[in-house]
Formats: C-alpha cells, sequence, structure tokens
C-alpha cells in the first residue's frame, strides 16, 4: 500500500485560518422579517411573486419556463433577481442546493405545472435527506382545473410531501408575499431543508396588493434552537469523566456554522474528531485531533474510535446506517451525547443516554462553558494512552491505495493530485459512488462549505448542478465537480447552462469506463459477475472496444467548454493546472483511469463495524488488551 | 403491541389529514382507528389517532409527528386519565318474533332505536370500544345486517384542556 501524506506544514495555523474565514461569513440566512419593500396594489399575483423574492433577498433563481408558469417570467423578465435557465429541472434543483450549501443562503428554483415539478422531486428528495434550505416555486394549472387530469397537471404538493420539510398550494393571489415569507422562514430555520410553493396559473394572473413584511401564520412552528442547560451540564460532566471520548461530528455543524465552536471545544477537550460525509470540512483535515471519515468507507482510526469509544459525542448528526453499520454492534461501551435541533433524531437509532435539543452553534458554545466549569473543578481528563492507542491504529492503517497492476492510471492518485492543487480554498462536488468516496477521503478540507456532496439520497448527478450553483453563489471561488463517467451522463447538460451564462465550473471526469462502485460490490460479494455496470462500448465478449461512447472531450467541446484528456500518471498534474488556468469556459478533464480501483477501507454493508477491512483481505488488528 | 391513543389538535386547513396519514403509512405505522373533526375554536381540528404500537416507536411516531408543520399540539390519552367514546350504527335482523329480544338487548347496553322497519331495527350506540364489542357479540346471533362505526374519540379527564394556541378556549366553558 502507498500511504498517503499531505500534511499540512503547521496544523495550528490551518484551524486558525479555517476559523477566521468564519468571521466574514453570515451567521444566519438572510431575516425575512427585516427586510423592506415598497407596497403595491392592483398588480398581478405573479408580480407580488416576484416583489415577494425580491424582499426576501434572492438573488438568484434557476428554472426552466413553461405553460403554467409562464405568467410570473413575465415580471421575472425586468426583476433583479437573476433567473439562469437551465436545461433539465433537476439541475435547477441541485443547482440551489449547491448554492445554498456554498453559501449558507436559501437556494431557489422554478419550473412549471407537471413534468417540470415531477422532475424537481428527486432533489428535493435530495436536498431532504441532506437538510438543505432551498424553495422550490411550481406553477399549478389553473384552480379549476386541479383534478380533472388537465394537460401537464401532476398534483405536486402531495407528491413531495413526503420529501419536504413543507409544502404549500396557495389558492388566493393576496396570500403569496406571506406563503412566500413563510417557506424562506421555514427552509432556513431549526432544521433546514426543501420547500416547495405551487401556484395555479389563475392565482398568477389575478390583481392583487403587495406589501412587505407580510404577518406569518405558523401556530405549529416553534423549532427549539435553545439548548438544556442541565442537559449541556450533564453532557460536560460526562465528557470530563471520560477516558475514551470521541467527538462524532455531522453535518448539523455546518448547517449551524459553528465550526469555530467545534474547535474551541476540540482544542478543550483535547478528544479526537471524526467528520461524517456531510461534514467534512467542519473541523481541518490537518488537525492532529481529527480522525477522518467515520462509516462504511471510514478511516481505520476513524470507525475504531467511535467503536471503542467510552462516550462518544454526536454533534449534529444523525447515527446514519451508513456510519454505524450493524447497529446492535456500534460503539458497544459508549454513554452517547446526542446533540441535534431536530428532536426526532434523538434516540431514533441510537439510544442516548444524554439528549440535547438545540442549534449546533449555542449547543457546543454553552458545552464548552460548561466544561470550563469541570476543568476549573479540576475534572480533567487523562486522555494519554487512549492517544497512544489511536496513533498507534492512524499509523498502522492509514488511507491508501494501490497502483492498477495494468498501469491504467489510479483514480485516487488523481483525485489527490486535484486536492493538493485546487488546494483547501477551492469548493469540490461529487457524484456519488467510488468517486465521492475517494474525494471525500484523499482531498484534504480545511475549511466548512468547501465540500458538496449528495450523502443522504446518494444522487448520482448531484455534482454537475451542484458545482453550477455553488459557483454562481462564490464567483471568485475555484469549484470543482468531481464526478464519475456513470454520473456525468446523468446531469451533463448543465455545462451548456455554465458555458452560457458564464459559469466557469472545473469537471474531473473519473472515467473508468463502468459504474463503478457497483461493480466493487460485483467483485465482492457477486462472484464478479458484472451484470449492467460496463458504460464502454464492447465486443461481444466483453472486452472494450477502442472507441469513447461518448467521447467526453468531444462532448464537453459541443457544449461549449473546454474539452481536456489524462491517461497517464505523468500528465495529470499538467492537466489539471492548464484547467486551473482557463477561467473563462467551463473545463472538462476525461481522466481515464482503472477499472478495477476499489475503496477501502471498507465495513460491508449489515456488518459490524468492528468487521472493518482495511483493504481487501486485509482485517486490522486492534489491540484488544490496551482498550 | 399496545394501544395509544393521541389526541392531536392540527391546523384546520387542506391536506393535513394527508400529511397524518402518509405519515404513518411512511414510517411503517398502522393506524387502528382515527377520528377527526372540529374544535371549540374554528381554526382548528383534533385529530384522534388510535395506534397498536410499542412506547418505543411511539415517541418517535410521535416526534416525526410533531414535526409536521400544521400540527400544534399531540397528547397521549390513556387508561384512566381520559375518557373515550365511539360510536356505533348496527342494523339488526328483527323479524316481529326475535324484536323483543332485540329491544331488551339495545336496553341493557343503552342503546337507542333510530330506524324501524318490519324486518329490521337499527340501532345507536356509545361506548368504550370494550363496551360496544360485547353489544356487537349479543347482536352477532340475532342477525347484523349492516353496521357503522366511528373511530374513537378521547378527551383528558379533570379541568385541564389542551390549550396549544393561545386562542383555545377552555374546554369546560364549552362543553
Amino acid at each position: 500500500m502507498t500511504s498517503t501524506t499531505n500534511e499540512a506544514p503547521d496544523p495550528e495555523a490551518a484551524t486558525r485560518e479555517a476559523a477566521a474565514s468564519l468571521t466574514g461569513v453570515e451567521t444566519t440566512v438572510r431575516s425575512v422579517a427585516q427586510a423592506a419593500a415598497e407596497p403595491a396594489t392592483g398588480i398581478t399575483g405573479a408580480q407580488s411573486l416576484v416583489r415577494s423574492l425580491e424582499a426576501v433577498g434572492v438573488d438568484v433563481v434557476f428554472g426552466i419556463p413553461g405553460g403554467a408558469i409562464l405568467p410570473l417570467y413575465d415580471p421575472l423578465f425586468d426583476s433583479k433577481v437573476h433567473h439562469v435557465l437551465v436545461r433539465h429541472e433537476q439541475g435547477a434543483g441541485h443547482a440551489a442546493t449547491g448554492y445554498a450549501q456554498a453559501t449558507g443562503r436559501v437556494g431557489v428554483c422554478m419550473a412549471t405545472s407537471g413534468p417540470g415539478a415531477t422532475n424537481l422531486v428527486t432533489p428535493l428528495a435530495d436536498a431532504y435527506m441532506d437538510s438543505v434550505p432551498i424553495v422550490a416555486i411550481t406553477g399549478q394549472v389553473p384552480s379549476g382545473a386541479i383534478g380533472t387530469d388537465a394537460f401537464q397537471e401532476a398534483d405536486i404538493r402531495g407528491i413531495t410531501m413526503p420529501v419536504t420539510k413543507h409544502n404549500f398550494l396557495v389558492t388566493d393571489a393576496a396570500e403569496i408575499p406571506q406563503r412566500i415569507a413563510e417557506a424562506f422562514h421555514l427552509a432556513s430555520t431549526g432544521r433546514p431543508g426543501p420547500v416547495l410553493v405551487d401556484v395555479p396559473k389563475d392565482v398568477l394572473q389575478a390583481t392583487t396588493d403587495f406589501a412587505w413584511p407580510p404577518r406569518m401564520d405558523l401556530p405549529g412552528y416553534k423549532p427549539t434552537t435553545r439548548p438544556h442547560g442541565k442537559q449541556v451540564r450533564e453532557a460536560a460532566a460526562l465528557i470530563a469523566g471520560a477516558s475514551r471520548p470521541v467527538l462524532y461530528v455531522g453535518g448539523g455543524v455546518l448547517k449551524a456554522r459553528a465550526s469555530e465552536e467545534l474547535a474551541e471545544l476540540a482544542e478543550l477537550t483535547g478528544a479526537p474528531v471524526v467528520t461524517t460525509l456531510m461534514a467534512r470540512g467542519a473541523f481541518p483535515d490537518s488537525s492532529p485531533q481529527h480522525l477522518g471519515m467515520p462509516g462504511m468507507h471510514g478511516t481505520v482510526a476513524a470507525v475504531t474510535a467511535l467503536q471503542k469509544a467510552d462516550v462518544l459525542v454526536a454533534l449534529g448528526a444523525r447515527f446514519d446506517d451508513r456510519v454505524t453499520g450493524e447497529l446492535s454492534s456500534f460503539a458497544p461501551d459508549a454513554l452517547v451525547v446526542h446533540a441535534d435541533i431536530d428532536p426526532a433524531e434523538i434516540g431514533k437509532n441510537r439510544k442516548a443516554d444524554v439528549p440535547i435539543v438545540g442549534d449546533a452553534k449555542e449547543t457546543i458554545a454553552q458545552l464548552v462553558e460548561a466544561l470550563r466549569v469541570e476543568h476549573a473543578a479540576g475534572r480533567t481528563p487523562d486522555l494519554a494512552a487512549w492517544w497512544e492507542q489511536l496513533d498507534d491504529w492512524r499509523e498502522r492503517y492509514p488511507l491508501g491505495y494501490d497502483w492498477p497492476e495494468d498501469g491504467a492510471l489510479s483514480p485516487q492518485y488523481v483525485i489527490e493530485r486535484l486536492g493538493a492543487i485546487a488546494g483547501p480554498d477551492a469548493i469540490y462536488t461529487s457524484g456519488v459512488g467510488q468517486h465521492q468516496m475517494w474525494a471525500a477521503q484523499f482531498i484534504r478540507y480545511e475549511k466548512p462549505g468547501t465540500w458538496l456532496n449528495s450523502g443522504g439520497l446518494g444522487t448520482m448527478g448531484y455534482a454537475v448542478p451542484a458545482a453550477m450553483g455553488a459557483k454562481y453563489g462564490c464567483p471568485e471561488t475555484t469549484v470543482w465537480a468531481i464526478d464519475g463517467d456513470g454520473c456525468f451522463q446523468m446531469t451533463n447538460q448543465e455545462l451548456a447552462t455554465c458555458a452560457i451564462e458564464g459559469i466557469p465550473v472545473k469537471v474531473a471526469v473519473i472515467n473508468n469506463g463502468n459504474l463503478g462502485m457497483v461493480r466493487q460490490w460485483q467483485t465482492l460479494f457477486y462472484e464478479g459477475r458484472y451484470s449492467n455496470t460496463k458504460l464502454h462500448a464492447r465486443n461481444p465478449d466483453g472486452t472494450p472496444k477502442p472507441v469513447r461512447i461518448p467521447d467526453f472531450v468531444a462532448l464537453a467541446e459541443a457544449l461549449g467548454c473546454v474539452g481536456l484528456r489524462c491517461e497517464s500518471k505523468d500528465d495529470v498534474d499538467a492537466v489539471i493546472e492548464k484547467a486551473m488556468s482557463i477561467t473563462d469556459a467551463p473545463v472538462v478533464i476525461d481522466f481515464v483511469v482503472g477499472a478495477d480501483a476499489q475503496v477501502w477501507p471498507m465495513v460491508a454493508a449489515g456488518s459490524s463495524n468492528d468487521a472493518i477491512l482495511a483493504a481487501r483481505d486485509v482485517r486490522p488488528v486492534f489491540g484488544e488488551g490496551q482498550v | 403491541m399496545s394501544r395509544h391513543t393521541l389526541s392531536v389538535l392540527v391546523e384546520n386547513k387542506s391536506g393535513v389529514l394527508a400529511r397524518v396519514s402518509a405519515l404513518f403509512s411512511r414510517r411503517g405505522f398502522n393506524i387502528e382507528s382515527l377520528a377527526v373533526g372540529p374544535t371549540e375554536n374554528p381554526d382548528l381540528s383534533r385529530m384522534t389517532i388510535v395506534v397498536d404500537a410499542e412506547s418505543q416507536p411511539l415517541e418517535q411516531i410521535t416526534k416525526q409527528l410533531n414535526k409536521l408543520i400544521e400540527i400544534i399540539k399531540i397528547v397521549e390519552l390513556d387508561g384512566g386519565a381520559a375518557v373515550q367514546r365511539e360510536l356505533l350504527l348496527v342494523k339488526v335482523r328483527a323479524p316481529m318474533a326475535e324484536r323483543t329480544q332485540v329491544l331488551q338487548t339495545a336496553e341493557l347496553f343503552r342503546a337507542r332505536v333510530i330506524d324501524v322497519n318490519p324486518d329490521t331495527v337499527t340501532l345507536e350506540a356509545t361506548g368504550t370500544p370494550d363496551k360496544l364489542q360485547a353489544l356487537l357479540a349479543v347482536l352477532a346471533p340475532l342477525g347484523i345486517k349492516e353496521m357503522a362505526q366511528s373511530g374513537t374519540v378521547a378527551l383528558g379527564r379533570g379541568p385541564r384542556a389542551m390549550s396549544g394556541a393561545g386562542t383555545l378556549r377552555p374546554v369546560e366553558r364549552t362543553a
């Protein structure tokens, strides 16, 4: 195994830098109630909706017009709200999500009724699973036609009930400002999530008045953000008395913009930190306290630290099956402090010994205060033995990879170099599969909001449109989409949008000619029977044909991008640097890599985390006697 | 499995019932009975939901219900701390020769006759689910032609009300 070493020269400096980078960022989503706007009378519902979007602070909407939503596109034409005309509504939804994850503001997407709206279902489900604040506005057939199977009618409110935080059907144009305000409030507060507002065509055409801010009427919505002081003190006492604590950090810490507080807590406790797939970047990878990512493809040290911990401090994490493995054998000796803004997450999968309902930022800040009290009273744990153990695991089982025996390019190497050259200031998005796991493992994240991916739903095709949204929201930042060739073929049409709109994203297609993760499972669990995972053109005996279908370089050029190709190790750096030098157009690099590279470590689905394999057939020895 | 009665105050808006029932099926819970009706506040409706669940999953379903934006408040009403009633309408075969027996049974269970014809009698009965089951068991041999039964409705005992919203008036004043 080749171990990878990208140690930053001064880890502490990187931590400070990451913390400092937060101070310039908006800490809350724009307050709905404080925005001001001129009142208006005798305007259309569509005008009222556009004014509402302006008043709530929207700067960009990703969407496609159509029959039912046409009235809205007329006033939008004159609005200061910029509309990005995407090529598929799924692209609009993921772009809104990428925008929201990169900027912390609410992302907005728009579609017409029927198929336009149903094309948003996947990104809504994606945003719901990953708690991303987006608002979707859909046109609906006229009120009188609802329920008649009218042309382009779909019950999008009914369809999206299970995949949105909330949704509305607006029945009266007078309600529009209130519904928009409520939608943005719901999306961005509490546990964030997607909200859909469905507006029938006649409501958009009706005459109405506009006033801002409207009164919001949500009597059943009272998210708990302030943690209970007694629970926090109990948690602090537990942490102060722990001999093998682990801070298990989830995406909620990023949503709450609590990285600074987390850095303080980590320093104060001296405890090891693991960041889940949704939390990469919440704590700098360069920190010696960071053990990496836990879960199915986590580091041996992170997975095993959770397994052997005596106190788990879960912060904005939800004990997902990809993290816990077999639940009944997950962290068997640990007492659990579980802090989350969503009370339904607490105790859902794992019993919480100290439950804390609250916003991660406030909770961690209070936890720091309570721990100071514990320390002042002389209760400071000695973690030397624990760290000795952790360091031993970390040294013996570092992340690594083998080069393909056939001399093909290693996908891990490509991603590692990409991370090293583009650096910690860039934003990275990914699709779903092997390339996603390698991007989570081999890029060193130092700052919040630099790693965007589809964690919960696992939506292939997320990378390109999400990169488009992120780049629009952060135009000064380099945005790399790391995509697989399977994923890329699902949503690459948005590169045309990027080329036309002047959104110069960069795409690294990790092209192994296969649905790589499924192929890996077929290799490991289905005797190498590669049923329907080969994407490349092939002869009747299955061997690849020397033809590229599609030719990603030609495809990129056709979509108005610069297309580059890399097939050998020696060219990797040069091609990446070439792509970095092109700033006025989207760039696609076709990295042709070996098909048999695998993601390791791995805990097989449904297995105990104790059965982690560091590499194929390599079962770590944990030194049972020592802890 | 054990039976639990949830009293749920919800906003009186279209689609709320769909949200609640879909949540139950999505999360794998069976609703044993469901009754929805107006409350003393026209903006609110009350759903009384009877579920069969262990206490742990019930806590999870309650938390998930609470996340629905249009749900104001949820209280579990169980055992001696609540009064629970169902309404039963039952059409019984009652030819003249057997009519007295039907009417005597009705009287025993304090059921009222609400429709009569030469062949059948329709009874109205209210009570706990157990009482109505007992009534049906006695009527069954006589020949039940048709029946309709409501879900359970329930209120907590004592002076306290589920004042979820500030506008909700105390129950005793409107009773």
